[in-house]
Formats: structure tokens, sequence, C-alpha cells
């Protein structure tokens, strides 16, 4: 049973961290717990489509397609996080002063929840079709049904409770900072994506390690860990990386960084313009009076 | 400006298709088999310093997940079926791998 509660956790735990950091990216959004809701759900609807489709998956693009998969899954995720944080920069602010003004929900966020209803859909399917396979697995070895009726609620429970705890967590930083503190955290969570999808594809042999083990830390924090595994989702930490995966970590940060100062450059000399015109329309208008 | 979010896309998609010529095929190969939960041979010796591949049978009823932190390459194994992986160049020492479905179920490469 403990073996079971153990596994479940560790993989509805990486997904719930990936699903908390959307939540929160996305307080106050109108309508926001059906989107997440529905990307849980389908998730899960995916996890068992790609659990049941393993042996296609994996017998496909000469036995590279599960790391083919993996690198598309975690790079669309990539992609969107992208859209979704470049877009914060250009309506983040307008959402924390609806926010203030004590609306409980914000009309503003809804064109781009939709992303991210695609992002936690996606954390669900990857991690879960694992749990699905695992699980399989446990029923035809002949495990017991306490091990199932005892052992999969526990995991999960534990998962989804520590994704609370960093949800009501977050919720403790100030308003003023909120959003960007959530959207920092989406960047760094998906340089870590892109990481992981750079590995995945050298273990396929589709693109080279430049560096198989850039470093060893490992005796600092293993990835086997809970705690080590909670960063990795967060971060991308690996206490061995190889050379192409900090290559990815690091470009899709600035790709990112970049994205989101452009927009928010952007945003700031339309204000101006805005701010220039009316100032000109004014006197005219007390002139008219 | 958004265009720039598929960048990562399009710089890992042709940095792909520069990669998959160059090194395919002359990779080394080892095996190991998956039977009764235990990895057959327990003790893999490779040579440091060299890419290689390792095939992995599963002969269980069950599916696996074949699975190293210390060389960092986890991919699921069903039943009755062998996958590939890539692994190193790796230096000399010993890397231990493990079955994630199953933990108690673990192995060591050695390279030397």
């Amino acid at each position: 049973m403990l073996g079971i509660a153990l596994l479940v956790f560790r993989e509805v735990l990486e997904a719930a961290l990936i699903v908390t950091v959307v939540a929160a990216a996305t307080r106050g959004v109108s309508r926001r717990s059906l989107f997440v809701g529905g990307g849980i759900a389908l998730g899960v609807i995916g996890a068992i489509v790609v659990a049941v489709c393993m042996g296609f998956i994996e017998g496909s693009l000469g036995g590279i397609g599960q790391e083919v998969f993996q690198a598309v899954v975690l790079l669309t995720a990539v992609v969107m996080i992208g859209w979704h944080v470049t877009w914060m920069s250009s309506h983040g602010k307008e959402m924390v002063q609806q926010m203030q003004r004590v609306t409980d929900s914000v009309k503003a966020g809804s064109s781009s929840i939709a992303i991210l209803l695609a992002v936690v859909a996606l954390a669900v399917l990857r991690e879960g079709s694992e749990v699905v396979l695992f699980l399989f697995g446990m029923a035809a070895g002949g495990a017991g049904k306490l091990g199932f009726i005892g052992g999969v609620p526990l995991g999960l429970a534990g998962g989804v409770v520590v994704g609370f705890a960093l949800y009501f967590g977050l919720l403790r930083i100030p308003i003023r900072y909120f959003f960007s503190a959530t959207n920092w955290m989406l960047v760094v969570l998906a340089s870590g994506l892109a990481a992981s999808a750079a590995g995945f594809l050298i273990q396929a042999n589709l693109l080279p390690a430049w560096g198989n083990q850039l470093w060893d830390t490992s005796w600092l924090l293993t990835n086997q860990s809970i705690v080590g595994q909670a960063v990795h989702v967060l971060t991308g930490y690996e206490a061995r990386p190889a050379g192409m995966q900090l290559v990815f970590w690091l470009m899709t940060f600035v790709l990112l960084v970049a994205g989101m100062r452009f927009m928010s450059l952007r945003m700031a000399s339309q204000k101006q313009r805005a701010k220039s015109t009316s100032r000109s329309v004014v006197p005219g208008a007390s002139h008219a009076a | 400006m958004r265009g720039l979010q598929w960048l990562p896309v399009l710089v890992f998609a042709s940095a792909a298709a520069l990669a998959v010529p160059a090194h395919a095929g002359n990779a080394p190969e080892f095996h190991l088999v998956l039977q009764n939960h235990k990895f057959e041979p327990a003790t893999l010796k490779v040579p440091a310093n060299t890419q290689f591949k390792v095939l992995v049978t599963n002969r269980n009823a069950t599916p696996s997940e074949f699975e190293s932190a210390d060389f960092n390459r986890e991919k699921i194994v069903l039943p009755n079926s062998t996958i590939t992986v890539f692994v190193g160049p790796l230096d000399k020492g010993t890397y231990k791998f493990f079955d994630d479905f199953n933990q108690a179920t673990t192995g060591t490469l050695v390279a030397e």
C-alpha cells in the first residue's frame, strides 16, 4: 500500500505544483476554478488515453516515440506559458488595479486563461499517464484491493495537500507584487520544462548532450528525493544536468524575459501616447465651453 | 513579438535536424532484461567516454520504467517489449539504475 501511495504521491505532487502556480497566476480571473477544474479533468482523460496508446507511442518513430512525445508536450507547455507571461506584461497592471478596486473577479484574464487550461491539462496528462500505467501493472501483478483503496487516495491527498499549501503560501504575497511574483515563477517553471524536454531529446539522440554532466550536486539535493523532485518541477533543477539542458533553460529564460520587457515597454509607450492625445483634446474642450 | 516564443521550438527543430545524422547507428549496444522483477545482468559493464545504447527488454507481465538519476534517463518499458536509450559518454565510475514502478529492482552500470 505504501509503495502505491508513494508513487501516486510523487506523480501527483509534480502535476499539483504546476497546477498551483497556474492557479495562483490566474488569481481573481472570473470562472477560473471552472478552467482549472476543466484542465485537470481533460488531463485525466488524456492520461488514460496516453497510457492505453503507450504501446503505439513507444513503437513509433523508430523507437523514440516516447521521447518525442514527452518533448512535444513539454515544449507546447513552454510556448503556452510564454504566451501567457508576455500577455500578462501588458495586462497585469490592469488586473491588479481591478482587484484593488475590490472586485472579486477580473474580466481581463479570460483570454489568457484558456491557454493556461491547456498547461494544466498537459501537466496532469504527463504525470497521470505514468500513474495509470503503474496502477495497471499493480493490478495485473495482483496487488491487493487494500493497496488500491488505501494507497491511491493517500498518495492523491498527499500531493493535493502540498499543492494547496503552496497556493496559500503564495496568497500571502502582497497584491502589488503578486502577479509579478507568479509571472517570474512561471518563467522559471517554463525554463525548467524546456530543460526537461532537452533531456528527452538527448536520450533519443536527437540532440547532442554538450557535456553529459555539467556538474554534480547530488550530494546536496538528489532528483530522487521528494524535495529534489519539487524543486525540479518548479525550477528545472537537475543534480547532474547536461550542457544542452542548461542551454535550453537559459534560452527559454532569456526569451521570455525579453518578451515580457518588450510587451511592458510597448504598453507604457501606448499609455504615453494616449495621455498626450487626451491632453491636446482637453484645452480645446474647455475653450469650446 | 509573439513569434519569438516559437523560437525555442524552431531552434530545437533545426538543432534536431542537424544532430540526427551526426551519430546514428555506430553506438555500441548493451542489453538488459527485466525478468521476475530483476535486472539481468544486475551489473552492466560499459566503456567510459563513449556514447552507447542500452536496450531494455521487459519479460514481466507488468509495465516498468527504466530510470537512472545517476545518468539521467527515464523511459517506460511495456510488458514483452524492448526500449532503447542513448547513454553517455560517461566518466569512469559506477552508476545506479532502477525500475521506477518497482523500486526494489535495481542494477548498476560500471563505466571503465
